[in-house]
């Protein structure tokens, strides 16, 4: 049994390596598709690399561990990063990254918990992460189970009523086995999240709401593994990184473009994305 | 408290079971003292509500087990997102409000993390159809079995009774995957035989008709069975089967019912647009094509009255399964 506990990366630069080994399979997926969700899954890549392979226990062999912190993607189009990360970790064998969004693929354009063990529960519909995430916490709290639950937002997710129902949920019962992230990167799909809807303070939001909040660089591997470190000592509440992040990050021409929230790579995009990547 | 059925319906039934003597409870009621002794029983069980606790009576399981008990305040979508996530932790969580807000305020929720991640959560609603009475139209659901009944994975159940309420409910606490109870405010007579245990998908037959077969769930159960009663007098054959499963559909039974009297009439208080109504002839259109007439509420919302009132101003009454029967046996 492989257990994800011993092999925990606590490398920096190692998790920087990873990180971009990610990107590159994101790209691949997206660009083999010939769609999804270029912005938005590598604007998460850091945060999500550093939970997994840093803080996570999980077992490929066995998705269903009692044991295993869970994850949940509530921005279920990063769906490619998800994917991506698990193929890394052992879920599944990495050819099946291919297949993303093709006929009978269980890489499904949004996460499906039916086709791949370890993906906890299928997203796709924004908004209702948190809530499960909750739901879990409360259980494995119910338990004993010293499990962690970890939940990854979008910015503007976070303008669906139901999360800021889950966050006084959260807040109500004290879930300190929960950890959350709000990938900021400031873009939806129509624009700037503040010219759509906006969302600010949104560090001041969540602390009214009763959460412990870290507001941190989103792609600064060092200051996301402190502020991971610093969620799992929080007592009493629940806390959420609040991760400031680029949209496209990793990418010249696609950073910071609303466009490319939703477009895959062309093959030349591809290619010459990978070598910034490399080279970055 | 509104009663469905005056006493005087009752006494035209001439052969009364030990059931048949206890007076009417709420199928709601059953609910709340089935889930306290559930409780008791099963360690993994979780309950849920959305500040009705008081009205769907699951603040019976909330005092004796308040650990275990999660208001979640008047947030529908988030109950239903933290019970998937109560059952993906090994828990079987029963999430309760009324039928309206359960399933119309939280269809997408119910879809994505109860019904596609195919969770072990028990939905249980009261407060169903226009017996709800006073409160009117928006808080009446009628559309409710439709919403369900339309979700993969969904099993749609619709007691009759106090009785078969509190046997569906330690039924389905083993039954694994997504499962929608519909349950009601006002008190029901007890219907069902002394001896009878509620199976998933098996309609009870309390009788096949030559004539015609009433398909009746929940309070229209007793109606159809009245209106049997005064159908015989008459010299029309009339069965009547309790379809307490909506989804799935007891087909079989359908069937032989549809072939011993070629004429069916289903009865719900619910619209006759998707509902029981709706899935019956679903099946008999494709299957053995018969007559069939619908009694519901007819595509439109309730309003405000007493319960007996509102149930007459829809026609849901054993005199209009009667009319509605000689009508269509007269052409
Ligand atoms: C309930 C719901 N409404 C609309 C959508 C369509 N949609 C997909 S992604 C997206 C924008 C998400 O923006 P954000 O949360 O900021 O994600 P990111 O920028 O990280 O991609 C929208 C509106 C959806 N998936 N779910
Ligand atoms: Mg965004």
């Amino acid at each position: 049994m492989t257990v994800m506990t011993k092999g925990k990366i606590t490398d920096v630069q190692e998790l920087k390596n990873v990180a971009k080994k990610i990107r590159v399979n994101i790209l691949h997926m997206l660009t083999q598709a010939g769609s999804g969700h270029t912005g938005g899954s590598l604007s998460a890549a850091d945060v999500a690399v550093a939970i997994y392979f840093s803080k996570m226990n999980f077992n490929p062999d066995n998705p269903k561990w009692e044991g295993r912190d869970r994850f949940i993607l509530s921005k279920g189009h990063a769906a490619p990063l998800l994917y991506a990360i698990m193929a890394e970790a052992g879920y599944f064998p990495m050819e099946t990254i291919n297949n993303l969004r093709k006929i009978e693929s269980p890489l499904q354009g949004h996460p499906c918990c039916k086709h791949i063990p370890g993906i906890e529960v299928s997203t796709g519909s924004l908004g209702q992460g948190l809530s499960v995430a909750n739901g879990m916490a409360l259980g494995l709290r119910l338990d004993n189970n010293p499990a962690r639950v970890y939940c990854i937002m979008g910015d503007g997710e976070i303008q669906e009523g139901q999360i800021w129902e889950a966050a006084m949920t959260a807040a109500h019962y004290k879930i300190d086995n929960l950890c959350a992230v709000v990938d900021n990167n400031e873009l939806q799909i129509d624009g700037p999240v503040e010219e759509v809807m906006g969302i600010q303070p949104v560090h001041d939001k969540w602390e009214a709401f009763g959460w412990h909040v870290i507001s941190i660089d989103g792609h600064d591997m060092e200051e996301i593994l402190r502020a991971l470190g610093e969620a799992e000592g929080v007592k009493g509440k629940p806390t959420i990184i609040i991760a400031n992040t680029t949209k496209g990050k990793g990418v010249s021409f696609f950073e910071d473009k609303v466009e490319y929230h939703g477009i895959a790579p062309s093959q030349e995009e591809f290619d010459k994305a990978v070598k910034e990547i490399h080279n970055g | 408290m509104a009663e469905v059925q005056s006493t005087e319906h009752r006494t035209q039934n001439t052969d009364k079971s030990q059931a048949e003597k206890r007076k009417p409870e709420a199928t709601r009621d059953a609910y709340g003292k089935t889930l306290l002794e559930l409780g008791k029983k099963r360690p993994d069980v979780v309950v849920l509500d959305a500040d009705l606790s008081g009205s769907t009576k699951t603040i019976k399981f909330a005092k004796e087990f308040p650990e275990r008990f999660f208001n979640m305040g008047i947030a529908e979508q988030d109950m239903i997102g933290t019970a998937a996530g109560l059952a993906l932790a090994g828990k079987v969580p029963f999430a309760s409000t009324f039928a309206v807000f359960e399933t119309g305020r939280a269809w997408d929720q119910i879809r994505l993390t109860v019904c596609y991640s195919n969770t072990n959560v028990k939905l249980v609603a009261t407060h169903s159809g226009i017996t709800v009475g006073e409160d009117g139209a928006s808080h009446q659901a009628l559309e409710d079995i439709a919403l369900m009944r339309t979700l993969p994975n969904m099993t749609v159940i619709v007691p009759a009774d106090a009785a078969e309420t509190e046997s569906v409910i330690n039924t389905i606490v083993d039954q694994k995957g997504p499962v929608y109870v519909r349950l009601g405010r006002a008190k029901v007579p007890y219907v069902m035989p002394d001896d009878y245990k509620f199976t998933p998908g098996k309609a009870f037959v309390f009788h096949i008709g030559k004539d015609v077969n009433i398909v009746a769930a929940g309070i229209t159960v007793d109606m159809a069975r009245e209106a049997a009663g005064i159908l015989s007098k008459e010299g029309i054959d009339a069965g009547v089967i309790n379809m307490s499963t909506i989804k799935p559909l007891d087909e079989e039974t359908l069937l032989s019912a549809a072939k011993s009297s070629g004429f069916i009439v289903t009865a719900e208080e619910h619209s006759v647009i998707g509902g029981l109504g709706g899935a019956v002839c679903e099946f008999l259109a494709e299957n053995y094509p018969v007559p069939v007439k619908r009694i519901g509420v007819q595509d439109s919302f309730g309003c405000s009255g007493r319960p007996a009132e509102l149930l007459k101003l829809h026609g849901i009454t054993a005199e209009n399964i009667v009319e509605t029967i000689k009508k269509a046996l007269k052409k």
